[in-house]
């Protein structure tokens, strides 16, 4: 018996490099022996992508995309069909699930500095599968054709007639193929849903894994494990993928899925955050629902949009919100990788954008008040600020410097604030300036006058 | 003539079938491209729609379809057409100086007839359809004159669809083409220019 499976293996050797294959990426593969929590993520990732897209081709079973039907097709799944319910809220839940796991894998990636050379394409790679989980994500919410699918729809396609000299309203109507959201919006999105964007998708995480697989893992300490090798060649710091880190993330994989269930079983709407229930009601191109918003994944950035005043202005800071992170890499050039071995205030930085992410993520699902609109446009503020902030500490900057800085800063915000000024709102304004002001004062003068910017020095050798 | 390679002679072949099939691919674009425009059939159901007001009261709003829009018809009271002038210092674009409205409804009340109101009932910030909130209706606050607020960001429009200022939406509510027939019957989509 034996003999026949190593024949078979032999005969599969020679015609296809499969031993090949397995110990470059599994066997022989080494990873640095220190990942900690946080390294989860990309394998779970990969789980969630699997069950999407299995759970995605049984609703494509029973699922019509027709303006008609849609509605009452999705009903039929949770109703008649046999297990139909539970397999849709596992598609849905897996939805939010993606982006808690996506989220958390990139925050990873900020702690340890992990966009750094040599893997700024890795970055890239994965900031491109963040693009195009969002782009399925929206295709995806308006397949189910209730009140916010299509009025969700409506709201981002318009965000793009805000471009000037009619391009914008042109390539809104091209794009949704009607003069509103319609029949012909809800077939091309079911296309692009279901086969466009997943095969970019499959093509990206193959890139994003060789490239990884190219330039080695990161870890906790951001030390280079290829720099010490043995007499054979084999980092010191390393263990082979397999089995050390597949028996990880395979219990990494259960305790995921135990929550999973609890969610898909007694909780699938997530008391409104996974599923709105705005979305019971069938699609009425007459009537928008009273409280419309995205689902929780994209409220920091629908946040942003809707503080600033400004049409154009809050659809470019929208955007360039999302797609600041491609440049992250040439933003943040400090030697130092990790977390570990940086300054106070680095740390305090990235706890503050975590928060600010956060709390302009609650800000987004709030009716918009005065107080709250306010707030989002601080909190929006922070938010570019971060980025500003990771290439100031990028290396020592003089005091002469970081006061210029600090003055040019303070003379934009004033601009700004003239700009919208609104007297009603004066007090409100003045109050919330606060906010940045503190903000600066503490991430530019504070190095100046203080030790807390000063970065310890990376180990040689991974600490445990 | 020599046996090696003629390199010039070479990149210029390579850049040619370049050039010539990097055209040909745009080409091939083209027709994907196309397909997402409004089909002839999209385009046939944008056709006018006829609607009689005899029977909408002073006050009362009436929602029609047209291009698979919402559009509405207002008759406004005497004292809300009176309200109109109060609102011009608080409203962006108190004059209509925007191109939101055919220029027979560029007057201060927007409209042919100053009692009928007739918009497109999207907010031209991001296509929410605003709710109809009279005086002392809802709360946005006891100055509030009366007219259309949008539940999605709070962009409030006055009683002819006039934008105020500091909220999101950047330009009035569009007036769509429309002609009386008759005396109660209104045609939409459609007016002299385009009949």
């Amino acid at each position: 018996m034996r003999s026949l499976l190593t024949g078979l293996l032999e005969w599969t050797d020679a015609r296809f490099p499969l031993t090949k294959l397995w110990n470059e990426h599994l066997a022989h593969y080494y990873a640095p022996k220190n990942f900690n929590f946080w390294y989860f993520f990309g394998s779970l990732a990969l789980l969630v992508l699997v069950l999407q897209i299995v759970t995605g081709i049984w609703l494509a079973m029973f699922y019509k995309p027709d303006a008609e039907l849609a509605f009452e097709s999705v009903e039929y799944i949770m109703r008649d069909v046999e297990w139909g319910w539970l397999i849709r809220y596992m598609h849905s839940t897996g939805a939010s699930a993606f982006f808690i796991v996506v989220y958390l894998h990139m925050f990873r990636a900020l702690l340890y500095g992990s966009y750094k050379a040599p893997r700024e394409l890795l970055w890239i790679f994965g900031m491109l599968i963040y693009l195009c989980l969002m782009a399925e994500a929206f295709f995806g919410y308006l397949l189910p054709w209730g009140q916010m699918s299509y009025w969700g729809a409506q709201v981002i396609i318009s965000l793009f007639g805000a471009l000037p000299f009619g391009v914008g309203e042109a390539l809104a109507l091209w794009i949704r193929g009607d003069y509103v959201v319609s029949d012909a919006t809800l077939s091309r999105f079911y296309a692009l849903h279901v086969v466009g964007i997943p095969l970019v998708l499959l093509g990206l995480v193959a890139a994003h894994v060789m490239a990884l697989h190219e330039v080695g893992s990161n870890n906790p300490d951001g030390v280079e494990i290829k720099k010490n090798k043995d007499a054979n060649g084999i980092p010191m710091d390393g263990v082979p993928f397999h089995p050390y880190y597949t028996v990880k993330d395979l219990w990494g994989a259960g305790v995921f899925l135990v929550l999973f269930a609890i969610v898909v079983f007694y909780a699938p709407e997530f008391g409104g955050w996974f599923l709105e229930s705005a979305n019971f009601v069938p699609a009425n191109p007459l009537q928008t629902p009273e409280h419309i918003l995205p689902v929780w994944y994209f409220t920091p950035y629908y946040a942003i949009l809707r503080a600033i005043p400004d049409k154009l202005t809050g659809v470019i800071a929208m955007f360039a919100a999302t797609l600041i992170f491609f440049i992250l890499p040439w933003l943040d050039r400090h030697p130092v990788k990790s977390v570990r071995y940086r300054s106070k205030l680095f740390a305090l930085l990235l706890i503050l954008f975590a928060v600010t992410f956060i709390v302009l993520g609650w800000l987004g699902t709030q009716p918009p008040t005065p107080g709250k609109s306010e707030l989002g446009l601080r909190l929006g503020e922070l938010y570019f600020a971060f980025f500003l902030m990771l290439w100031v500490y990028s290396k020592e900057r003089t005091a002469g410097f970081s006061y210029r800085l600090f003055g040019a800063l303070v003379v934009l915000l004033l601009i700004f604030d003239a700009i919208r000024y609104d007297e009603a709102k004066q007090g409100l304004m003045m109050l919330s300036a606060l906010l940045p002001l503190g903000y600066f004062v503490t991430f530019l003068l504070l190095p100046v006058h203080t030790r807390l910017n000063e970065s310890g020095v990376e180990p040689e050798r991974v600490t445990s | 003539m020599s046996n090696g390679p003629d390199s010039a002679r070479r990149r210029f072949l390579t850049g040619a079938a370049t050039v010539v099939g990097g055209a040909g691919t745009a080409c091939a674009a083209w027709p994907f491209a196309s397909a997402w425009q409004p089909s002839e059939r999209a385009r046939a159901i944008g056709a006018p729609v006829e609607v009689d007001v005899g029977k909408l009261e002073p006050g009362a709003r009436l929602t029609v379809k047209w291009r698979g829009k919402p559009v509405w018809i207002v008759r406004r009271t005497k004292e809300t057409l009176e309200s109109l002038p109060g609102l011009d210092a608080v409203v962006r674009d108190p004059a209509s100086d925007e191109p939101q409205q055919p220029e027979y409804a560029r007057n201060p009340h927007r409209s042919i007839k100053p009692e009928l109101l007739v918009l497109v009932g999207l907010c031209t910030h991001l296509g929410c359809s605003p709710s109809y909130v009279r005086k002392g209706e809802g709360n946005l606050g006891a100055d509030w004159q009366g007219g259309f607020f949008c539940p999605c960001h709070g962009s409030r429009f006055d009683y002819a669809g006039r934008v105020y200022q500091g909220v999101p939406a950047p330009t009035n509510l569009e007036v769509p083409p429309h002609q009386y027939l008759s005396e109660t019957r209104i045609v939409i989509g459609e007016d002299e220019g385009t009949a």
